[in-house]
């Protein structure tokens, strides 16, 4: 699904590189898992893996099904399947979640080739992934994430991802700052999509998701490079031990 | 005479960006160019007006010629444009199949309505299904005035100016020009002096007008000026929401449009003034366009009235109006929404101005500007509280939004308080549609350009939502389509 070989990528006009050689592969109906200290690149590979315009890929391959993507826009990535839950999503004034993910559907299917939904149709569809994402339906009346909580807006994200059904999910941090019962609610989301043609790729800080969320591997990322792959114990190892020895072997390399 | 020749809407003038850009061919009867007293009779004759009416537009013409040797046009609005000749531009001019005036939509000309059915206002059909009464303005002269019957029944009066003049004498002499006088400014003056037609509204006492007003004006003939003129009378616990749609075929010379709205409440009534003005912007190189300068005000003159200007500008090469409210009333209400886009070499310079004169009274205002190319955009504002105004209260807000760096945004409030009990409060920002804010629409298979959109309307939807329905649809299309090829 996902081939990622010796990624380099910066900051648009800065000289020091974020991430430093990044590979990885994910088969269709796999899940994966990225772990790591703070700043060592997550959000920026994910954000990378989308194509926003803040970065630029300096060398290195990124193939989603079997497709060179990094020359797409965003949007054309989007539509061929590719979704991130934002770990801080942005707030626009005046779009109504609802209008919003109604554009976002019908963009998908239009590339698709299948009709848009009736807005009837639409409706309930909405209506019933607002309910299940546990959502106060008052709250997707007002504008896009503006003054939404932090909890809030990723349960916003798991309501757009439960919407659009991509076929590669990255979830970034959407775990963090949720209570228990979003906590679960996240996992739930991921594990009723889990599918043999679907896959996922978790950033996470806390094992406590994958309790909920088997991960098939687990990956750990320190200073741009991924360092270490394993299966679901390797997240276990990380919350005992930290990821000290990690840090000490990178700095060596 | 000019002879109008088709243009399509892929002409390489505008590009086709332009969706209205059509020209009808209908004959067209003129008067001369230029401006002369024998012009202004020559009007008020061809159509029938009485002597008083007369009167009042050759003091208005004879004024004006005092004003264009005295002063000439007012220059402190930030806005260049080059010198207009007025004895370049037709003062009149009416479709000839319509000197006599159409009884029904059958004796329309088959054209015109075709007209109308391009522009997306099918009389017939809108009649039914939106509940709308129409009072087109083709040039100048009124072509169709459609659901009087029904209004007619609620003593709701709503017609052409002319017809007005004719069978509403006495209430055209109370109120024309009570609100905005002959000698006002340049351009209200040189209105009152040549106007050809508009429309005329009164609701009676105590009455809800059940569907919305609504006026559509059209400039058509080359070189012509549209002088067109509104007012609008609500009496006491009356309501009406009044609509004003405008377009203007692409031409590359400029038109002039100088009208006159003017609206009145007494005692606890309402008016909703809502407005999309889409005037030809003029090309990309800042060619032709319709040179907008309009006087707009009302007056709240009875107690607990209110006063609600909503426009939505996204057309004409310069615009040029503040419409205002004068709060005379005791614990009446004014306010303003307006959204004003200057795309290419667009130049904007609108705003209000809030009169406060009565006690209680309370405005608001809310203006978005949105400049984008080398648009120039200005809100200019007053909020006056005189002395007798206790406890007014005013709220201002303006926004600005650049699209891209060779645009400009300007504000300039101009604020008196002569009474110290009032209160006044006055938010401005400045923004940019955010790259985060793109790169999170477009994440979700979102083209650019409509990510663009999407965050502009939304950017704009407090004004918009004032909008009744239908006219907020078509004010989101509009922005989309004049905001064509600035992003991206
Ligand atoms: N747009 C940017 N401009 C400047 N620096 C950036 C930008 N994006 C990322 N960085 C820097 O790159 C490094 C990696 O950031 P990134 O957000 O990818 O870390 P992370 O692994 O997601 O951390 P966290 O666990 O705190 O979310 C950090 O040092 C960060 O400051
Ligand atoms: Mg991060």
């Amino acid at each position: 699904m996902l081939q990622v070989t010796d990624l380099h990528a910066s900051v648009v006009d800065a000289d020091e590189e974020i991430l430093k050689g990044l590979s990885l592969s994910i088969g269709a109906g796999e899940v994966h898992a990225i772990m790591g200290p703070n700043g060592s690149g997550k959000s920026t590979f994910a954000n990378v893996l989308l194509g926003r315009p803040d970065y630029v890929v300096n060398s290195g391959v990124v193939t989603f099904e079997d497709e060179d993507i990094l020359e797409l826009f965003p949007d054309q990535r989007a539509l061929r399947g590719m979704f991130l839950a934002f770990q801080y999503p942005a707030e626009i004034p005046g779009v109504r979640p609802w209008q919003f993910l109604k554009a976002a559907l019908d963009a998908r299917r239009e590339y698709a080739g299948e009709k848009p939904l009736s807005v009837r149709d639409f409706s309930k569809l909405f209506d019933d992934k607002v309910e299940a994402v546990g959502i106060d339906p008052d709250l997707v009346k007002r504008s896009l994430n503006e003054g939404f909580s932090g909890g809030e807006k990723k349960r916003n994200e798991m309501l757009q991802l439960e919407m659009l059904e991509p076929r590669l999910a990255i979830l970034d941090e959407t775990d963090s700052g949720l209570d228990v019962d979003a906590l679960r609610i996240v996992a739930e989301g991921v594990n009723s999509l889990r599918s043999p043609d679907r896959s996922f790729l978790i950033v996470t800080h806390y094992q406590r998701l994958l309790n909920y969320i088997k991960p098939d591997v687990v990956h750990i990322l320190v200073d741009g490079r991924i360092v270490e792959t394993g299966g679901p114990e390797l997240a276990m190892t990380v919350e005992n031990s930290g990821y000290e020895q990690y840090i000490k072997a990178a700095v060596a390399d | 005479m000019v002879t109008p020749n088709s243009i399509s809407r892929e002409s390489d003038l505008s590009g086709g960006e332009y969706k209205w850009g059509f020209v009808t061919e209908v004959e067209q009867d003129f008067a001369p160019k230029g401006l002369s007293e024998d012009i202004v009779r020559l009007i008020s004759a061809k159509k029938d007006e009485p002597e008083w009416l007369l009167e009042w537009r050759l003091k208005a013409y004879h004024h004006w010629v005092k004003m264009a040797k005295e002063q000439g046009e007012p220059e402190w609005a930030k806005i260049r444009y080059p010198q207009i000749d007025y004895n370049d531009i037709y003062y009149y001019a009416a479709p000839k199949s319509s000197t006599e005036a159409p009884k029904s939509l059958a004796d329309v000309d088959p054209e015109m309505l075709a007209t109308f059915e391009k522009l997306g206002i099918p009389l017939q059909e809108r009649e039914k299904l939106a509940g709308v009464a129409i009072d087109a303005v083709f040039d100048s002269v009124s072509v169709a005035t459609t659901y009087t019957e029904q209004l007619e029944k609620l003593g709701i009066i709503f017609c052409s100016f002319s017809e007005a003049v004719k069978n509403h004498p006495n209430l055209i002499k109370k109120y024309l020009g009570s609100v905005v006088p002959y000698s006002d400014n340049f351009f209200a003056t040189l209105n009152s002096a040549v106007f050809s037609d508009g429309s005329f509204a009164y609701i009676p006492p105590g009455v809800r007008c059940p569907i919305e007003l609504m006026t559509y004006f059209r400039m058509n003939a080359e070189g012509t000026g549209q002088f067109e003129r509104t007012l609008i009378v609500a009496d006491k616990g009356a309501y009406v929401s009044y609509l004003e749609g405008c377009t203007a075929p692409f031409r590359k010379t400029s038109q002039l449009h100088a009208a006159v709205v003017e609206l009145v409440t007494l005692d606890d009534a309402e008016i909703k003034y809502s407005t999309i003005q889409n005037w030809f912007p003029g090309s990309k190189e800042g060619e032709g366009g319709v040179y907008n300068f309009v006087t707009k005000r009302g007056i709240c003159r009875g107690v607990n009235s209110k006063i609600s200007w909503t426009q939505v500008e996204t057309g004409s090469a310069i615009t040029w109006k503040y419409p205002s409210v004068i709060l005379q009333g005791d614990n009446s209400t004014g306010e303003f929404y307006s959204v004003a886009l200057a795309n290419n070499h667009q130049q904007a310079d609108t705003g209000t101005k809030m009169i406060h004169i009565g006690k209680n009274t309370k405005s608001t205002i809310v203006a978005k500007g949105i400049s984008a190319g080398q648009g120039q955009n200005t809100y200019r504002g007053q909020v006056k509280i005189m002395p007798s105004a206790e406890n007014a209260v005013n709220h201002t807000q303006c926004d600005s939004l650049l699209v891209g760096d060779q645009c400009g945004a300007h504000t300039v409030p101009y604020i008196e308080v002569r009474n110290p009990t009032a209160r006044l409060e006055h938010e401005a920002s400045t923004s940019k549609v955010s790259d985060d804010q793109l790169f999170y629409l477009r994440s979700r298979g979102i083209s650019e350009e409509e990510a663009h959109h999407m965050i502009i309307t939304g950017w704009s939807r407090e004004v918009i939502k004032e909008l009744p329905f239908e006219f907020a649809m078509e004010a989101g299309q509009l922005l989309k389509v004049s905001l064509e090829g600035a992003v991206g």
